[in-house]
């Protein structure tokens, strides 16, 4: 991977240069823009429900033996907004869009599809990376605010239900609006939106530079999550360091 | 041939050399091409042939030597983009998320030459043109073998080329279509006048089309000259791959 950061930072500022034909590839935006959204809304929301819950259910107990158990909306919220969302469903497009980004790109450029755009002075970065690289930095922080929301409905409904917890809904919800402020959502939009960027240009650069046969697609796919994963996990630390200290300025 | 109309060009390729992972596959290739004329280069797989062809279209950059579009080298920005080139690919590149139409028609919608309605008038005519009626709807991995590279000469014509390249047009497909296909070469060179470049390793189809033969083997042209004379070299590789058939191989392992 990291001998190609080269390769997949050109092929991103050509992406950023080709900008301007956004408005000519809108339709390719709008179709991947549902294919990533709407086919992983369901899962996002199933995933985030749990992981609110498991929160609730890890850190609850521990709380309330404590005496503090009213804090454990805010707790709750915050890692969920600043943390947890941003990179579970990072983790969960890279698995699901990143992978099948590089599979067809890959499959285009095996069979000799990309070759023919390129014959027809078609580019495959304005035709193929640009709608993919948009739609995904438009889809995954929706995903994103979905899934904090909805993990804040699993962690209060876990906080309610469970008899090591047991706290009401309105005193989970109001230490969450007491302790979580908009900017720590944007944080976690912001954080989602560079993995987005970066699932999408590792994925499709992935793609253009598969070789050989059905093997070799399958070598990309791979390649293309368990790299988007591990950048995500990297990019998490630093961009958590960035936005803390531009939080304390 | 050299009263061809203009809207065809010229080739010229000047001591062409690749190598890959330091293997050369092109050994200095010196080809001329007549505008408007069937030209085949024919040869054993893994010849070069296609390497050789990509070179042409400007899908691969040389390590040595170059290529002139009538007299225009394509080292030089945008040469290929001013010439109108097209290409035929061995499976046919047809893409698989499109439907046939789409894939005839994206080059006019892709570079917004026409308006929807008149994209979707000349895609009907390209297809009828190659006798495909009612495939318009249907998805290529619908489409048989010789359907498919019909399909994608149909998106070649759209382009309206000067230049058409064939890489393995025949290669997959039974007798009665590659006569097809040999015809629709013969019959655009009649019509439209387009210079026509084949690569093929298919004798029939060779020697049923070109106004010229090039013969290669290991990355370099043994012979260039009309069919006649091809059939006439007495160069040994070539009268081998002349001749081999199945009866010729037999009689020489029992020999």
């Amino acid at each position: 991977m990291f001998q190609n950061i080269g390769e997949i930072l050109f092929m991103f500022w050509r992406t950023l240069l080709a900008m301007p034909q956004v408005f000519r590839q809108r339709q390719k935006v709008f179709e991947q823009l549902f294919e990533i959204g709407n086919r992983s809304l369901l899962m996002a929301c199933i995933l985030s429900l749990f992981i609110g819950g498991v929160v609730a259910l890890q850190s609850g107990p521990v709380l309330v033996e404590r005496g503090i158990g009213n804090a454990l909306g805010g707790l709750v919220g915050i890692s969920l907004a600043k943390e947890l969302a941003p990179v579970m469903m990072s983790v969960l497009i890279a698995g699901r869009i990143g992978s099948a980004m590089a599979a067809e790109i890959g499959s285009m450029r095996v069979y000799q599809e990309i070759d023919a755009l390129r014959t027809m002075n078609i580019n495959p970065i304005h035709y193929l990376v640009l709608p993919r690289i948009l739609a995904i930095s438009v889809a995954l922080p929706t995903l994103v605010l979905f899934a904090i929301l909805v993990g804040w409905l699993g962690g209060g409904f876990v906080s309610v239900v469970n008899h090591r917890i047991a706290i009401s809904f309105q005193t989970f919800f109001s230490n969450l609006k007491e302790v979580v402020e908009v900017k720590d959502v944007i944080n976690g939009l912001i954080k989602s939106f560079v993995f987005a960027v970066m699932i999408g240009t590792v994925s499709c650069h992935q793609g253009l530079t598969t070789i050989g046969g059905p093997r070799g697609i399958g070598r990309s796919v791979t390649k293309a999550v368990v790299n988007s994963i591990v950048l995500i996990l990297i990019a998490d630390y630093y961009l958590t360091r960035f936005l803390l200290v531009i939080d304390h300025d | 041939m050299t009263d061809a109309p203009t809207h065809s060009i010229g080739v010229q390729v000047r001591g062409l050399r690749k190598s890959y992972d330091e293997q050369p596959v092109l050994k200095g290739i010196d080809l001329k091409i007549e505008r408007g004329e069937v030209f085949v280069i024919m040869g054993p797989s893994g010849s070069g042939k296609s390497v050789l062809l990509r070179h042409v279209i400007g899908l691969e950059d040389p390590d040595e030597g170059e290529i002139l579009l009538d007299g225009e080298s394509l080292r030089i920005t945008n040469v290929a983009e001013r010439f109108r080139l097209a290409m035929v690919f061995q499976s046919g590149a047809l893409l698989s998320s499109l439907t046939v139409g789409e894939n005839v028609g994206l080059y006019l919608a892709e570079h917004r030459l026409k308006k929807p309605d008149e994209i979707d008038r000349v895609v009907t005519e390209k297809l009828e043109f190659l006798g495909l009626r009612g495939v318009k709807h249907k998805m290529p991995s619908e489409l048989s073998g010789g359907m498919k590279k019909r399909v994608a000469i149909a998106r070649a014509l759209v382009i309206d080329p000067q230049l058409i390249l064939y890489d393995e047009p025949t290669s997959e497909l039974d007798p009665l279509s590659t006569i097809t296909i040999g015809e629709e070469i013969l019959a655009l060179k009649e019509r439209i006048h387009v210079t026509s470049l084949v690569v093929t390793h298919d004798r029939d189809l060779a020697f049923g089309v070109a106004d010229r033969i090039a013969i290669m083997s290991e990355g370099e042209i043994l012979f260039t000259g009309t069919p006649d004379e091809v059939r006439k070299s007495q160069h040994p590789f070539i009268r081998k791959f002349l001749t081999a058939d199945f009866k010729f191989n037999a009689s020489s392992q029992s020999a």
